[in-house]
């Protein structure tokens, strides 16, 4: 018997094994417990429609179409949705009479056998409690559009760009005759693929009439390039240039593919779109005999080096107010109000960013202790959005592994980043001929030229490396 | 008699009549199905000659009169009539009965007001394939992950509307031509002018007025086709507003237009449309998509044909009123529920075509003169195709084939009509089985059928108190559609368990119009599934999908008469 799973609170259990006996049409949705539920008593009738196994070999199944939309109402034996198997496409039934609350696996998509594809609610009333279930249950399932709140990028973002406006813009000419909604077939198919309300869009086709590029824009999808009408033989010659192909590279026997995580997505998107913005590096080697004599005296009282470089930093750029600002729209200067120092962290085969919030304003110890409390959370992958995408200058230290120098690259959103590596003996020659040996580190700033100069960033390493050389002040 | 026969026919009580002709001959146990004949004929001239095998049988009496009209038109029957056979009306319906007359003796000819060709070569099936085949291949290219997974690239694929315009039309010119020089070699005579009846055996043609020339024939076979139907309070403008004759020119490609009908035409319509960027709207009449399609074919090809393609559509309205395009306005089309008549808004589009069907063209056809009452414009006729008159008595010497009689509109029904006539002027009975005439829609992928859809099927059953079954395939399990990644598909014949009978195959899939053929033999020539399902089909070809369908039947009564020998070849 094919199974299209039907979970319902009350525990009526069928074994699952009945779904193996192969027969042609699949005609049922069994009641399955859901797990953990054991109460044998009705709380709400809401039942998971679920990917049913059409064969015996079939492991998913593609939602071809769904025969009913959100909202109908569904009674027994009607046919509910399409689905299509490594052999064929079968029509599913329903087993119960409801009403189709929320559909999960939209048409196109394809679901593990077993998963919910819809939910059902009995009544009218559950309608709302269905959906919320739907969404909890769409949400927990891996989706790039939907990164998980823990997993995020590990470049913050002092403001992360606002989720695509569904609004329409504002009306450029009068609609053809107010109060009627004239859209074309394609139009409407996308305005309820993308959720947007037709209603509320203002058309800019022929006749005020809403195009399927107007929906596009109002769900923030660049339009596929449109046109097939070729003008006769002038489109003949450059069309003829075949695509390139997309790089292939040689396979290598025996490499095994391992598909990112979400926060190693985000990473990659990060990483990628860090290159639309022109940046440049400055280096600068600074003395650390006072500040490692200073960190000896504070490490009993628990101040990290993390903490120290972190307040220094915060020091500096409370002077160089330009290098905290940053540039959002390539045509001006956007000043912080705070200075928000985000600090990069490896963290599981990832990378997090968790962010030391009014550095400046902060003392040593409590920024130690603020640090600690991050890291913690950012362990436990309990770190609020605020805590770890606000930063507004990045400090990326990898000198407890002994790097002497490195550079990093710039997280969109931020207009600068600083790298630093190892303290190190160095001999040094004074201006006068004599020889000494000082502990020296490197530090290297990546900013955004558009906003940051090279004078900029050299004043601001200039009183950066002063606070280091002369690190009383960050006690203070 | 008829009350026996395994294979009774539903539409008339004369139809069985012809099925039991077609058995009188042989014994019933030894009913001939077509492919055992073969085996016999072959089998007996194998015991004389191999090289025998390629001569005509000469049991066909009628060998040495082909051989002679071969030569020429034949003469005057007898009694001094100018002709044997005049057929008005050069359609595929009159072009396939004046060749096989002409093949039977006669002498023949042929009246064309317009164009040699009719509807079908110049503004129907012929130039429509013309567009389907551009506009599937537009499709395909356009079609990235169907490209993808055949491993090929393709750069952005674009058309020229007038060269796509240019090849409908060169076909239908092409068609025209071989049409007219088939009948011109074989001496058909071909008259040019509108033909009016003007008594028994005799009609005049002519540009009208008194240039006309009066003609006597022994026989006269009225065959005027028809016209695309424009509903009252639709005003064709032939730019905006269109039939299928303006679109099939392709003058333009609306971003949006309307078809008004979902059937046959419409359908093939938006399969052109739509591969050419155009959206769609359909508005039917009735309450779903693709009426007169069995249900469940139509359901696939509306998941297929409508759903993911830009077009929507309202069903169960007509369009009571559309209003060209002008004055900077678009077109406008006033629906009203096709029952309650109430007002259910406007839609307003670039274009719209109207594909409500066709109305029968039989105006000026004189039909008074012989006391002939057309009935919504058609002719009445009995089975045999013999025009009735007013009181309903049969009109000697006088027949109506093809859209004119509406039996059932389509190029080759009128053709087979028309063969079906001249065999019954020639001296034979003949009647024509319409369950087996396939019909066919060239969709991508396209939609053909024989026979009863499951409904009729059932309704019959319950009537006639037998069982009905169906067996469907998918084309996901044949090979050669899954090579060429055309998987979707559906095969479904519906039959009489009992006896083996097929009443209905329905196809929707890769070359569905090509494949209806072995089925609608099969209802031709009686032959029964459990005969039919031991033929071999090449593989891996399309026609294994017919051969599963055939083979997953379940007949409850074993091969009707097995062969005992095998026979070497």
């Amino acid at each position: 018997m094919s199974s299209l799973l039907q979970s319902r609170t009350p525990s009526l259990s069928f074994s699952s094994s009945l779904c193996s006996t192969p027969v042609i049409r699949p005609s049922a949705f069994f009641l399955k417990p859901r797990s953990g539920s054991r109460i044998p008593v009705v709380r709400a009738k809401i039942r998971e429609i679920f990917m049913p196994a059409l064969s015996s070999t079939m492991t998913e199944g593609k939602i071809v179409s769904w025969i009913k939309s959100e909202g109908d109402v569904l009674s027994k034996g009607e046919s509910v949705v399409v689905v299509e198997s490594d052999k064929a496409d079968m029509d599913v039934e329903t087993f119960y009479d409801g009403i189709l609350a929320a559909i999960v696996v939209n048409e196109g998509e394809t679901a593990p056998v077993g998963t919910a594809i819809g939910i059902l609610a009995e009544t009218e009333d559950e309608i709302s409690e269905a959906k919320a279930k739907a969404t909890s249950q769409s949400s927990s399932a891996p989706s790039p559009s939907a990164p998980n709140v823990e997993e995020s990028s590990p470049a913050p973002k002092v403001d992360a760009p606002s989720p695509a406006v569904a609004a329409a813009p504002a009306p450029t000419s009068a609609p053809s005759t107010p109060g009627k909604v004239v859209a074309t077939p394609y139009a409407k198919k996308l305005a309820k693929q993308h959720k947007v309300d037709i209603g509320k869009l203002v058309g800019t086709g022929p006749f005020g009439r809403i195009t399927p590029e107007d929906v596009e824009k109002a769900a923030g999808i660049t339009p596929a390039p449109k046109s097939n009408v070729a003008v006769p033989a002038a489109s003949a010659a450059p069309a003829a240039v075949p695509p390139k192909a997309p790089a292939s590279f040689p396979e290598i026997p025996g490499s095994t593919v391992v598909p990112f995580t979400t926060m190693q997505a985000a990473v990659s998107k990060n990483m990628v779109e860090s290159l639309s913005v022109p940046t440049f590096r400055v280096g600068y080697p600074i003395a650390t005999d006072a500040l490692d004599a200073l960190y000896e005296k504070v490490k009993p009282k628990g101040v990290t080096m993390t903490a120290l470089l972190a307040k220094a930093t915060a020091m500096a750029l409370a002077q160089h107010p330009v290098v905290n600002a940053t540039c959002k729209d390539g045509k001006s200067f956007t000043y912080n109000s705070s200075i928000n120092i985000a600090v990069a962290v490896a963290i599981n085969g990832g990378l997090i960013t968790p962010v030391l919030q009014d550095a400046d304003k902060l003392d040593l110890y409590l920024l130690s202790q603020k640090w600690k409390e991050l890291v913690e959370k950012a362990r436990a992958k309990q770190l609020q959005p605020n805590e770890y995408n606000s930063g507004t200058f990045t400090l990326s230290n990898l000198g407890m592994f002994g790097v002497d120098r490195f550079d990093a690259i710039l997280p969109p959103g931020q207009g600068a980043i600083m790298a630093v590596g190892a303290s190190k003996p160095t001999v040094i020659a004074d201006k006068d001929g004599f020889f000494s040996v000082k502990n020296k580190m490197l530090v290297n700033v990546t900013a955004d030229h558009r906003i940051i100069y090279g004078a900029d960033l050299a004043a601001f390493l200039q009183t950066f490396s002063k606070i280091i050389e002369n690190p009383e002040s960050l006690t203070m | 008699m008829s009350l026996s026969l395994s294979s009774p026919s539903p539409i008339t009580r004369s139809d069985c009549t012809a099925v039991a002709n077609a058995y009188l001959c042989t014994p019933r146990s030894l009913r001939f199905c077509g492919l055992r004949r073969e085996v016999f004929e072959s089998k007996s001239l194998n015991s004389l000659s191999v090289s025998t095998r390629l001569v005509p049988c000469p049991r066909d009496s009628s060998f040495k009169k082909v051989c002679a009209a071969l030569q020429s038109n034949g003469t005057p029957y007898k009694g001094g009539f100018d002709y044997d056979l005049v057929i008005i009306g050069a359609g595929v319906g009159g072009h396939g009965a004046a060749l096989h007359a002409v093949e039977k003796g006669l002498k023949t000819a042929i009246l064309e007001g317009d164009v040699v060709g009719g509807t079908c070569v110049n503004r129907g099936c012929v130039p429509s394939k013309a567009l389907l085949a551009a506009s599937g291949r537009m499709r395909e290219l356009q079609n990235e992950h169907h490209m993808k997974s055949f491993g090929l690239q393709v750069a952005a694929a674009g058309y020229d509307r007038q060269g796509v315009a240019d090849h409908a039309n060169n076909l239908a010119s092409k068609i025209r031509s071989n049409l007219t020089n088939s009948m011109k070699a074989l001496g058909v005579d071909i008259l040019t002018g509108t033909g009016t009846i003007l008594g028994p055996q005799k009609l005049k043609y002519g540009k009208g007025g008194s240039g006309d020339t009066i003609i006597t024939a022994k026989d006269i076979i009225i065959a005027t086709g028809s016209v695309p139907l424009v509903p009252k309070g639709i005003e064709v403008d032939g730019k905006s507003v269109i039939t299928s004759d303006h679109a099939l020119k392709l003058e333009f490609v609306p971003e949006w237009i309307a078809i008004v009908g979902s059937g046959y035409i419409g359908l093939e319509f938006s399969d052109v449309y739509t591969a050419l960027g155009s959206e769609v709207t359909f508005i039917e009449a009735l309450d779903q998509l693709m009426p007169g399609f069995d249900p469940e074919i139509g359901k696939l090809a509306q998941r297929v044909l409508i759903n993911p393609r830009k077009i929507d559509y309202h069903t169960g309205v007509f369009a009571s009123k559309i209003t060209p395009a002008k004055d900077g306005k678009p077109v406008i089309i006033e629906l009203i529920d096709a029952k309650t008549k109430e007002p259910k808004g406007t839609v307003e589009v670039d274009a719209a075509l109207i594909a409500t069907g066709r109305a029968p063209f039989t105006q000026g056809l004189g039909l008074e003169n012989i006391n002939v009452q057309t009935q919504r414009g058609f002719v009445p006729v009995d089975e045999r195709m013999r025009v009735i008159d007013a009181n309903g008595k049969l009109v000697p010497h006088l027949f109506c084939i093809g859209d004119a009689n509406g039996k059932m509109m389509l190029a080759h029904a009128a053709s087979a009509q028309g063969i079906s006539v001249v065999e019954q002027v020639s001296g034979k009975d003949h009647v024509l089985n319409h369950l087996s005439i396939p019909a066919a829609c060239f969709t991508h992928p396209e939609i053909s059928m024989v026979g009863l859809t499951e409904p009729q099927a059932r309704e019959k059953a319950e009537k006639e108190g037998f069982e009905v079954s169906i067996t469907k395939t998918s084309f996901k399990a044949n090979t050669k559609a899954l090579a060429e990644n055309e998987g979707e598909g559906l095969a479904k014949l519906i039959y009489r368990p009992d006896t083996g009978e097929i009443l209905g195959v329905h196809i929707f899939g890769l070359h569905a119009a090509d494949l209806i053929h072995e089925a609608s033999n099969a209802i031709a020539m009686g032959t029964h599934i459990q005969d039919i399902k031991y033929a071999v089909h090449a593989h891996p070809t399309l026609s294994e999908v017919l051969d599963e369908l055939f083979k997953s039947a379940k007949v409850k009564v074993n091969s009707s008469s097995p062969v005992v020998h095998p026979v070497a070849v």
